[in-house]
Order: structure tokens, then sequence, then C-alpha cells
């Protein structure tokens, strides 16, 4: 029986191993679980944004204000876009987040655009009370609708102040405008039809590149929003809607029932903004995050202490003061300055992952043995896996909302849907195939179908089955950087917060660790499978 | 202790309308050497692999000794019987020893190490060099002899052995061809033997057994069959071979 231990070593092996690879985020789980429900009183207050520079930093003001009133505070943000946003409110994943009361009105409840900011507001305070039990507070103080600007030479040279006026000139001049802009109803169709405007030409231009196009002269009118950052910065005249076709897009906080219900301090902390901020307020604070890459805990502190809301010094500032002395260092030196935020974002996603895949190994393998025993429904059960890989990742990450709301959970959930077809497809298919004159004796000689199936089909698919883990893990790696889309965390958050305020080293800073994650994933994950796989099938694994 | 003998009676087997074997009835003494010979899909090998139930028969009954297989377990039965199949089927992720031991494994027996050593000694290959080696770094002679020591490891006395040599060379062959001649001298061992080399069955065989499309043509010993074709098939089948010889 010498021998025969050699199997039982190596099943005791890999079992150990998968057992780590469970054990290992779950511990980590556990200790995320203790600190959570280790908050004195009442649960903390989830704050969640979407991902672009107004709505992070809306939503960083809300957090340090409620943290200065003593509440414990959970950051949520750049959640995908409004839907995102709005389901996790909607499903309790978060309390609060900013949004616009005109995007209530047109995003959400679907209604044509009517009134003005007073009636808007009522409208949207109302239905939103009355089909989702959510509540909106006071606006802010600060529109952010769109806002068609020309260069200030431009303006002068035709005494442009009003789109009325620009209507007159129109066809001398050529507009860069955003693809959506150009598409909806509620843009450049409607807005042509109200003010009578055709420009000399339209070119479709991406929102980042609008701005620097319409500086350097390459076009001379452009869209945007109100409180774009950039507008203050290169001086650029926003002409008014005087014929009131854009509907009001107010910032509000959009809060759930249950904090209203329940942490009415909160309620009432956060309601100390309203009106606080204006225009021209919210623009030169934008500009900050926007063209400076000023950090946005500082950004907002700054922003609180001057409206006199919190006191001289927090904790989050000092944080902010220290970070923020990255603003023009070397990468190496920003990433370094980053590290401990880095840390948690790389074991974050390395959680992510795991779990992820050891569930996904934990089902798929069983399953693709089960199927080698009933193959009729092998291929019907693996194109449905398979179907679930054709689903965009960002779109199986909105579906999970609704479900298991935003968050750790749900993306692990999307995460392991994606891992299962690679390692099931790749175990059936090694099993199936396995040397079939091995097999063939194996049974002459009298082994039972379950002893052929443990002793012979799957040490002989080892390689098989340890490949499609491998692509499943690396699949894992790179998708999981989406899951910041639904607050998720790990490298995605500075991937995502980057993306939204053009700031590539914040994009570098999450996408070169995930790659350096991906390649060493695979590197243990080759050793395993060295391992695991029978000596004399090494040589054939390479091939 | 004796070998048990093998009968078949009456035994029919089909694959949709393919008569793989259409009442065929022969039976094997203790101890005999009986050849199944015939071409590709004479049905030679569903009537061997009925023996130990790899196949089952549509009707029909088969014995060994006076057991009826069907009233046996069928992986019990498998384990008492000896079977080699073509190309060996060595399990390349086991060394040769392991190989060796698996049926007095699969028995639970403790002392399936010395068997196999046992056995490995009785094919002609040392145990302490091939003990350890792994099925890909043997030649393909040793390999078959390794298949060989594996299916008697558990002291069967029934052997069975599924064109077993047909893809060696001529002096290989002959080397385990003699191997098996040595071992029925050796043991009681009743042995079924199909192959598509009519010489093979002559050389080997107490009887042999003509198979086309399912029934038996003839079933004879060697001189008979050699001197006295039943029929004008059996007569083409010998006189093909030798063509082939020659």
């Amino acid at each position: 029986m010498i021998s025969g231990n050699f199997s039982t070593m190596r099943a005791a092996a890999t079992g150990a191993l998968l057992g780590l690879v469970i054990t290992l985020p779950c511990a980590g789980m556990a200790a995320q679980d203790s600190t959570r429900s280790g908050i004195g009183s009442g649960r903390s207050v989830i704050v969640g944004s979407k991902p672009f520079g107004e709505s992070y930093l809306l939503a960083e003001m809300f957090a340090q204000l409620l943290e200065s009133r003593g509440f414990s505070v959970e950051r949520r943000p750049g959640l995908g876009a409004t839907t995102v946003a709005f389901d996790a409110l909607r499903s309790g994943s978060i309390d609060v987040y900013p949004e616009y009361t005109g995007t209530g009105l047109l995003a959400i409840l679907h209604e044509e655009p009517r009134g003005g900011a007073r009636e808007v507001f009522a409208e949207v305070q109302r239905r939103f009370q009355e089909q989702y039990a959510l509540r909106w507070l006071p606006p802010l103080g600060f529109e952010n609708g769109y806002a068609i600007s020309v260069r200030r030479e431009t303006a002068e040279r035709y005494a442009l102040a009003t789109l009325s006026d620009l209507a007159r000139i129109a066809p001398q001049l050529s507009a860069g405008l955003s693809p959506d802009f150009i598409q909806r109803a509620d843009g450049l169709p409607g807005l042509a039809r109200t003010y009578g405007l055709s420009f000399r030409s339209v070119r479709p231009l991406d929102q980042a590149l609008k701005y620097r196009a319409l500086a350097s002269g390459a076009v001379d009118v452009v869209d945007g929003y109100t409180t774009d950052g950039l507008i203050a910065r290169y001086g650029f005249v926003v002409l008014a809607d005087d014929r009131h076709f854009f509907p009001p897009y107010e910032a509000a906080a959009l809060i759930s029932d249950r904090l209203a219900h329940e942490q009415p301090a909160a309620v009432a902390a956060l309601t100390l903004l309203s009106g606080m901020l204006g225009d021209s307020t919210m623009r030169a604070l934008n500009e900050r995050v926007e063209s400076d890459h000023e950090p946005i805990p500082r950004v907002a502190s700054d922003a609180l202490r001057a409206m006199q809301l919190v006191g001289m010094t927090s904790d989050s500032e000092n944080a902010a003061r220290v970070s923020g002395s990255a603003v023009r260092t070397s990468f190496v030196r920003y990433l370094w300055d980053r590290r401990a935020t880095l840390a948690a974002q790389a074991i974050r996603h390395i959680e992510l992952v795991g779990f992820s895949l050891a569930a996904a190994i934990l089902l798929a393998l069983p399953l693709a043995l089960l199927l080698e025993r009933a193959s009729g429904v092998a291929e019907p059960v693996l194109r449905v896996l398979g179907l679930l890989e054709t689903i965009p990742s960002i779109a199986l990450l909105a579906f999970m909302i609704p479900l298991f709301g935003v968050g750790f959970g749900p993306a692990v959930v999307a995460l392991w849907l994606y891992s299962l077809y690679p390692i099931a497809r790749n175990t059936y298919t090694g099993v199936r195939d396995a040397d079939p004159a091995a097999v063939h004796a194996a049974r002459a000689l009298g082994m039972t179908p379950m002893q052929v199936l443990r002793f012979v089909r799957t040490p002989l698919a080892a390689p098989s089955i340890m490949a499609g883990i491998r692509t499943a893990a690396v699949i894992d790696v790179g998708t999981a950087t989406l899951a910041a889309f639904i607050g998720a965390g790990g490298l995605g958050e500075p991937i995502a917060t980057g993306l939204a305020l053009a700031d590539t080293r914040l994009i570098l800073s999450g996408a070169l660790p995930a790659a350096l994650l991906a390649l060493a994933v695979d590197g243990l994950l080759a050793r395993v499978e060295r391992w695991t796989t029978p000596a004399p099938l090494r040589n054939r694994s390479v091939r | 202790m004796s070998a048990p003998s093998l009968s078949i009676e009456h035994v029919s087997k089909s694959y949709g309308a393919v008569h793989a074997l259409d009442d065929v009835t022969l039976a094997v003494d203790g101890g005999e050497c009986l050849a199944l010979v015939g071409e590709s899909g004479s049905g030679k090998t569903t009537l061997l692999r009925c023996i130990n139930r790899l196949t089952e028969p549509d009707s029909g009954v088969v014995r060994v000794g006076d057991l009826d297989v069907i009233s046996r377990d069928a992986i019990e039965l498998r384990r008492s019987i000896g079977y080699v199949p073509q190309e060996g089927g060595l399990l390349p992720h086991w060394r040769v020893r392991r190989n060796v031991e698996l049926v007095p494994w699969l028995r639970g027996s403790g002392n399936a190490g010395r068997l196999a050593d046992d056995a490995l000694d009785m094919v002609g290959l040392d145990p302490g060099t091939f003990g350890t080696r792994w099925p890909d770094e043997l030649s393909g002679g040793q390999r078959h002899r390794v298949a060989v020591a594996r299916a008697l490891a558990g002291g069967q006395s029934v052997l069975l052995l599924d064109e077993p040599f047909g893809a060696l060379d001529a002096i290989t062959r002959h080397d385990l061809q003699h191997l098996i001649v040595e071992l029925r001298a050796k043991r009681p061992l009743t042995v079924v033997i199909v192959t598509h080399d009519v010489h093979e069955a002559l050389f080997l065989a107490d009887r042999v057994g003509v198979l086309r499309d399912g029934r038996l043509e003839q079933l004879a010993a060697p001189d008979v069959v050699k001197r006295a074709p039943a029929t004008s098939y059996v007569a083409q089948l010998l006189a093909r071979s030798d063509l082939l010889r020659s």
C-alpha cells in the first residue's frame, strides 16, 4: 500500500489547499464583520455617490458632516450610474447619495421636463415618497443643469449672453457636443427646435476633451454642466437658458425612509447643508477636484470648515493633508504615500477573487464530475453556464443589485457566476476524455464507476481542471476591478474614481497592482497545477 | 486446484440492427486455451466481454464454472477474472507496482504489495527494477508483461486477452506468446484470447473458434482447422493469413 498513499496524499494536499483558499477570505470577512458590529450606538450611515467628481465630493461632504456629529459612516463611492445608485438606495444598501431633481424627473420617473426649479422639486419629492418611500432633503443651493458655453472672446465679439443670442449667429459656429446630448430628445434636437438653432457643424466630442477643444479654438460651442470646474478655469461664458428649455437640476441629498425614521439626528445633520452651496462655490470646489486633482477629503473638509459646519481639525482632514502632499511627486512616491489604502484595496480584491473562486470550485467541480455520470444533460447544463459568460460584466453586476443590494456580497456572487463555466467545462472535458484505454482497463478489472471517477478519470484530468481554475482566477482578478461600480471596493475603486476625475495616476494606482495580482495568481496556480498533476503527466501538460 | 470451465449457451447480442452475436454456443474446459478469430465486426470481442459482463447479452446464458454470471455481482465477477485489453491499458499516473496491485487492492487484500511482486516475477520482470517505474518509462513489450501480471496478481484462474499483442513488433509478440504458454504450464489457467492473427491462434490455442457476422463458423483443434476448414470462409481466412505471413 506504499504506492497507494501517493494519490491519497495528493488528494489530502489538494483538499488542504482548497481549505486555505476558502478560510483565508473567511477570516477577513469575520474581521470586517466584527469591526462593523463593534460600532457603538446604532448602525453606521452608508453614504453612496455616483462616479463623477461632484458626486464624490458631495458624498464626502455628507460623510464628514455626519462623522463630525458623532455618526459612524461607511462610504460607497462611485456607484455605477443613476440606476445603480438609485437601486442601491431602494434596496437599502446605502442610506443617502447626492442626486439631481431633473435626473429624478427624467431618468427615474420618466416624465417630460416641465416647470421651474420649485415645481420640479415639489414633484419629485411627492412622487418619490409615494412610489419609492424615498425622501429628498431640501436642495443644497446650486443647480447642475446643462450649460452651453462659448469662449469669452466669442461672447464679447457677438454680444452673446443667452441662447436666443446664440441662435442668431449659430450658422457661423461649430459645436462640439457629447454624443448622448446630440441624441437625447431633451438635448440638441429639443434645443434646436426651441431656439431655432442650427450650427455650421456639430462634432461629437468626449466629455473629457470638450473644454480643451473649446479653449484651443477647434470648436466654438460646447455642452457641459453648469458646475463643471473647467468652465471657471478657462473663463468660459455660460449662455443663459432664457426660454427655460432645460429642466432644473437642483442637487439635493436623496435619503432612504429607514434613515429618516431610525436616525432622524443624521437627517438633521445632513439638512445643515441645504441652501449652503451656491453655483460659484460648487464650481470652485469642483475645479480643485477635477483640474488640480486635490484629494476629495481635503476639498470636502475645507468646504465644510468654510461654512463653519465642522471644527478646525478632524482626523479625516489630517489624513487628507498627508495624502494631499503627494499631488506633485513621482509616481513611485505617489504609490508609496497611498500604500495603506492600496494594501487595503488589494486585500479586498483578493477577498473578492478568493471567495468567488473557492465557491465556484466547490460547485463547478462536483457538478462536472456529476455530469460525467449523466452525460445526457452535460452539454445543456454547460451551455447554460456558458451563457453566463456572455453577459457583459457591468450588466451582470447591475443585475445583482435588485437581488442582493450593493457591496461585497453581490460582487462575489457575480464573480462566482463568471468562474463556474471555465472550471466546469475544463473539468468535464478532462474527465470525459481521460485516457480511454486506462478507463476501460480499470473498469474491466473491477473498479466501480465511482472508483473509476476518483482514481482514474479525476487524476488524469488534473491538468485540465487546473487550467480551468487558472482561467477563472485570471478572469476574476480582471472582472473584480468592475465590482467597484457596485460598491464592492477593491483595486477597481481607484480605477473608477480615476476615470471619473480623469486622473491617470489614480487609474494606474489601481490598474498596475491589479495586473500584477493577475500575474501572481496565475503563477501561484501554475505551481499548484504542477503539484496536483501526476508526475508522468507533467511534461504532457506543458506541451 | 483446477481452473473453472466456461460455457456460452445460445448467446445473442444486437446493437440496433447489427447482430454482433447470433445464437452462439460453445464450451471451454477448465485449463483449456480457446482462441477466437475473425475479422473486425465478427463479434469476437463482444463474445469475450460477455464473459466478465463488460457486455450483457440480450439472451442466452454465460457460465463461469457452474455459476450463471448474471447471478454474480458484476464488480466481484470482474475482480475474479484476469483481463488484458488492447494496448495493455496501464494507468499512466500509477507506478508499475501500483498498477499490478490493482485487483488485490480493490479486494482489500493486506498483502497486495507481495502479490504484485510475485506477479511481476512471474512475467519475467524484476520487481526491484521495474516496480517503481512509470508505465511510460517501459518498452511496449514490458508494458504488456505488466498488463498480464496485473491480470493475474489476484490469483485469477481465468484469463481473457482482448487482441493483446496486435500493436507489437513480431519478435516482441513472439516473446509474449511464449510467456502465455509458460504461464499455462506453471498454473491452472483457463484462457480465452481474441485475435485477428490466425497464426497466433493456431500457435497458442487448444481449440480455435472462427466467428463471422456473429455466428460460429467452426470450433475445432488447430490441426483440424488447418487440415479441414469447415467452410469456404474459414479456408479463405487461412489462405489470406498465409499470404500475409509469406
